[in-house]
């Protein structure tokens, strides 16, 4: 099994309004199709280690590392790049862009990356909506569609340029059990099928007792890996 | 291909803010607009005021003065050298109006190369007769061909045109004053008394019309022969040369060589009228002004909607940015709104202030003063219209900078957070 994401020694200090040590010492690595939780009590910093492993958020101590590649110190522009091809996102809220259409919501990272025409970008987002079951939506603008179905699409997004890894910030958070239930088959077949690595910041218990292992946070720290 | 997208983003968001955009679009052709009908009109104005003087005068003009001479019989002698001088009741010498050997000055004038062409002139004084009054006449002896040429003649006569003075034999152009104090018209003929007392018939063939009634009731133009004759002259007898320069910037030297060299008097159009260009800069810098003004407010404008849009579209900045846009990107996406705002507002403009030009340049606009002018002038250089493209774009561009650099400084994680 290799690794996919290793966090070595991550630190984060609030500054304002007064210091504060939000993360402290985290070290942990996700391993190849390995379907991972982080579960914690509110404040317990587990959203902002998961911005810190997205990379949007630079401002930390320590090493990160993705595929063997280390992305602390790095510019933003190719962190940026880094985001779009090899890492997924999946927001609690559903964030789509409103005035665009399903298809077109899914294709944009898929466009900007452009490692593939626009004809084949279009048709890869088509074959990841019909993988979610939800191809039908396509030509819809996304400000339509049900919260279930707008984090389908998220999901089809997430997938569009085949990353190594997806990220998840309380995914299941704003859905009923039914459409929770159907994200976590979801993800499950992602990683069984597709051997996608997933982390998955979440409240949501029996989502977290179904996957591969859960590390649990208190006060910046990691208590306990299960 | 990066560039293809940000385009496709950064048009989705006009066009679902459809008035938003149209709103910004109409203050920037407003600007633009405004910017090519002030400028158009002001230069078709002011090249027609600077016509009036500017076609009319010659760039050096050279005469015989009558002037008193500087140096008296008492200054040359001896004796008297080192005392004070005083020499009261001085009157001038008599000389002739006439320019002496004025074909060699003129041939020598020509062969300068900054001197575009020389015209000469005989100004003939004498007495319109109409019925027992006489009336004051002052009348010019040209070439009608080079006056109409070089001095646009033509726009200031009526009922006929210059050329025929010289298709008839005694033809005179007369001023219009003149034609309706002694109620002629066209084809009927004039006595002209001659300073020796002898008369001369004249048949009139159009009339002269400068917009200038004390003028136009004294001055007439004849062929230069006519008017040799009317003085009893020879073809020698020239009393004004007028020139015309390629540069009329260069008049000022060439008048004060022309001075030194020969015994002429020698004035130059700047000296002639010297308060002209000052009108014409002044409302060209009232009209820049306007129309710089109006495109800061239409940049405001277009400033305001693009910071409110960003706020509105902070979710969208986020998710740009956490899958892989970069804030480069985002900027981009912002301020090429900025600049296709201005790019539809500048075609607008340029097509409306097209429109309205050519409207102003067919509306009637009679003047006694421009005979030959029947419209307002308006001038359509393709100048203006590239420099409000130019303003354009360049105003749409400062507008749309700052909110598009906040748009590439937002930080996703504020956002998703914040939610």
């Amino acid at each position: 099994m290799s690794v996919i994401l290793e966090s070595r020694n991550i630190n984060k200090f609030f500054h304002k309004p007064v210091e504060f040590q939000v993360l402290k010492d985290i070290n942990f690595s996700v391993q190849k199709s390995e379907f991972v939780s982080i579960m914690g009590k509110s404040g317990c910093g587990k959203s902002t280690l998961l911005y810190i492993l997205s990379t949007m958020d630079t401002d930390y101590e320590g090493e990160l590392v993705l595929n063997d590649q280390i992305l602390s110190g790095k510019s933003q522009n190719e962190l940026a790049l880094v985001r779009n091809e090899q890492i997924g996102f999946v927001f609690q809220f559903h964030y789509l862009l409103s005035e665009f259409t399903v298809l077109q919501n899914v294709m944009l990272p898929g466009l900007k990356l452009a490692k593939k025409s626009p004809e084949e970008v279009e048709a890869s987002a088509m074959e990841k909506l019909k993988l979610l079951g939800i191809e039908g939506e396509a030509k819809k603008i996304a400000s339509r569609l049900s919260g279930g179905q707008k984090q389908r699409v998220a999901i089809a997004r997430a997938l569009i340029n085949d990353p190594l890894i997806i990220m998840g910030d309380e995914p299941t958070g704003n859905l009923d059990s039914k459409n929770a239930d159907n994200v976590y088959t979801i993800f499950r077949d992602l990683s069984q099928e597709k051997g996608l690595s997933l982390l998955i910041v979440t409240h949501d218990l029996d989502f977290a007792n179904r996957t591969d292992r859960i590390i649990t946070m208190e006060d910046g720290k990691i208590i306990s890996h299960k | 291909m990066n560039f293809k997208i940000i385009l496709s983003i950064a048009r989705t968001h006009l066009v679902s803010r459809k008035r938003q955009t149209i709103v910004a679009a109409l203050g920037v052709a407003f600007g633009i607009a405004a910017y090519i009908i002030m400028m158009s009109f002001m230069t078709g104005l002011n090249g027609l005021l600077d016509g009036m003087i500017l076609n009319r005068t010659p760039h050096v003009h050279v005469f015989n003065d009558v002037a008193l001479s500087k140096i008296q019989p008492i200054d040359l002698s001896e004796k008297y050298k080192d005392h004070t001088r005083i020499v009261t009741s001085v009157r001038p010498e008599k000389t002739q109006p006439r320019i002496k050997n004025a074909t060699v000055l003129a041939e020598e004038l020509r062969s300068l190369s900054e001197v575009k062409a020389v015209t000469s002139m005989v100004r003939a004084q004498g007495f319109y007769i109409g019925g027992s009054s006489r009336l004051t006449a002052s009348v010019m002896g040209v070439d009608p061909e080079q006056e109409a040429l070089y001095y646009k003649l033509d726009d200031y006569v009526v009922n006929g045109s210059s050329a025929d003075l010289n298709a008839t034999p005694n033809g005179i152009i007369l001023g219009k004053g003149v034609a309706d104090v002694l109620s002629l018209s066209i084809g009927d003929n004039i006595q002209i008394g001659s300073p020796d007392g002898s008369n001369f018939q004249f048949k009139i063939v159009a009339f002269y019309q400068s917009g200038l009634a004390d003028i136009d009731k004294v001055q007439s133009y004849v062929n230069i022969k006519s008017a040799q004759r009317l003085m009893g002259e020879s073809v020698n007898y020239i009393t004004d040369l007028n020139v015309k320069m390629h540069d009329m910037n260069g008049a000022p030297d060439l008048a004060k060589s022309l001075k030194l060299s020969f015994d002429v008097e020698a004035v130059d159009i700047q000296t002639a009228n010297a308060q002209f260009e000052t009108g014409s800069s002044i409302r060209t810098l009232i009209s820049y002004a306007v129309s710089i003004t109006l495109l800061i407010v239409a940049g405001f404008g277009i400033y305001n909607i693009l910071n409110m849009l960003i706020y509105e579209k902070m979710n969208d900045i986020a998710i740009l940015k956490a899958t892989g846009f970069s804030g480069k990107d985002v900027q981009r996406i912002f301020l090429s709104q900025a600049m296709i705002i201005g790019m539809i507002g500048g075609a607008l403009g340029i097509l409306v202030g097209y429109l309205v030009s050519w409207l102003i340049s067919r509306t009637p606009f009679e003047t006694e003063a421009l005979p030959t002018i029947k419209t307002y002038p308006v001038n359509f250089e393709p100048i203006f219209y590239i420099i409000a493209v130019i303003f354009a774009l360049l105003f749409t561009f400062l507008a749309g900078f700052l909110p598009s650099l906040k748009a590439k400084k937002i930080d996703p994680v504020d956002i998703i957070r914040g939610q």
